[in-house]
């Protein structure tokens, strides 16, 4: 293997449920109905799992979700905008944990008493 | 890279051939029946250049259909009791016979689809245009590849959104498009790159509510796919594409769609008179019949009723997922 990650193994996905069908049955049984029209758009559904693919960086769902969201019309402003839903999350969970710093240094730290 | 490589590196791609797969849905061979469709290509000549284009259609060509054919083909339609003609190209309405054409189709009692590129209709000689196709019921099946500018932009040239949209609005304002005119304006969509499009129930809500904005209305939207022929075809071999479209292409297909594929009641005319099962393979130069050409000067519906429709591996493109016509999917 060339390196860690194959561009084939997303088309060979499915290979995963030989050594255990009825987990996999379940697994794909279940995917199939998240991603099915409900009271979100197919597309909808499609730009989510696109960022959540980026938040997660998997470039399997990354490819897999780019595809998607083409054939569900998107376009890749919207493609693009959804990216950006994910940094900005990404973003503020590492920037809001800073508040843990703050309280830990206030906690560690002298200060002066009037 | 010339066409004969590239159709190589095409057959290479495939895994099973068509044939066998239809033959395994038991549905080989595909029989023709009698026509009920006669697609005229009028030339290969267009104001566009767009990069989907499977007949690579360009300013610079010059192939257009003589009146000689075109008369010999209201004859063929005259005995064969065709009366839906469409209408296709490069830009059909760029033929210099393109308005007298559909004046004697309307004359002896036929229908006509004008499949247009919109952008046609901004061309400063075909501002009178829309109102022509009004006055003569001229069914309008207009191609825009995406409602957003970007995308429709990428694929067909600059500004060529915008020149749609004014296309579009020049087809309403004649009356195409609304209910109870009973002029339809059919949008056709093509994915604009290496990937299927989804329903076109979903595609239609999403046009219609973008173009709606625009302030233009339409009749129906169809998806099709692209075929991997022609400028198409060498996008995929150029961008590295092409393997993993023919496997989607093959793993989508969908032997549901076989009973109604096009090329079993529409009959496609080249601009030199020659007769092919359907307009993909009048671009590859493949023949009604076992590599004798038939004219339509010459040909008759019964003839013609029955033969086996040639098939090659750009056919997967026609029965993927829900299927593709020239008028849309062709199964549920």
């Amino acid at each position: 293997m060339a390196g860690y990650y194959d561009p084939e193994d997303l088309e060979r996905f499915a290979e995963i449920g030989k050594a255990s069908p009825e987990l996999w049955g379940k697994f794909s049984a279940w995917y199939g109905s998240v991603f099915a029209p409900g009271a979100l758009t197919q597309r909808e559904k499609a730009l989510i799992a696109l960022a959540v693919a980026h938040a997660v960086q998997c470039p399997y769902c990354i490819d897999a979700y780019t595809q998607e969201s083409l054939a569900q019309g998107a376009d890749i402003r919207q493609m693009t905008e959804a990216v950006h839903v994910a940094a900005a999350i990404r973003g503020g969970a590492s920037l809001v944990h800073g508040m843990q710093m703050r309280h830990t240094a206030g906690r560690l730290s002298l200060e002066h008493e009037e | 890279m010339d066409t004969l490589t590239a159709s190589l590196s095409l057959e290479e791609a495939v895994t099973v051939a068509f044939e066998q797969r239809v033959a395994r849905a038991g549905e080989w061979p595909i029989a023709a029946l009698p026509p009920a469709v006669l697609q005229m290509n009028l030339g290969y000549r267009c104001n566009q250049r767009c990069a989907h284009c499977h007949v690579d259609a360009s300013p610079e060509r010059a192939e257009e259909m003589p009146w000689a054919v075109m008369q010999a083909a209201l004859e063929f339609a005259g005995r064969s009791r065709i009366i839906e003609f469409d209408l296709t190209g490069g830009a059909p309405e760029l033929h210099p016979h393109f308005r007298q054409l559909i004046e004697r189709i309307k004359a002896q009692g036929g229908h006509v689809t004008d499949r247009c590129n919109l952008t046609i209709l901004t061309e400063a000689r075909e501002q009178d245009l829309p109102r022509f196709l009004a006055a003569h019921r001229v069914r309008v099946m207009a191609s825009l590849p995406h409602h957003s500018c970007e995308m429709t932009d990428r694929v067909r040239g600059d500004h060529a959104f915008a020149r749609s949209l004014a296309g579009l609005r020049a087809l309403n304002a004649a009356g195409h498009g609304f209910p109870g005119t009973g002029l339809e304006l059919v949008l056709v969509v093509n994915p604009s790159g290496a990937f299927l499009l989804a329903s076109q129930e979903s595609l239609e809500a999403d046009f219609r509510a973008a173009l709606a904005r625009h302030g233009v209305v339409f009749t129906r939207l169809i998806a099709l796919a692209n075929m991997p022929i022609g400028r198409f075809l060498r996008f995929l071999i150029e961008s590295g594409n092409l393997a993993r479209y023919m496997r989607r292409l093959e793993a989508s297909f969908n032997a549901a769609t076989v009973p109604n594929l096009m090329c079993r009641t529409t009959l496609s005319l080249g601009w030199n008179g020659t007769l092919y099962d359907c307009d993909f393979n009048q671009a590859l130069g493949l023949a009604i019949g076992n590599g004798e050409s038939a004219h339509i000067r010459s040909a008759t519906s019964d003839e013609l009723t029955g033969r086996a429709v040639r098939c090659r591996s750009h056919c997967y493109g026609c029965t993927a997922g829900q299927g593709s016509s020239c008028t849309g999917a062709v199964a549920a």
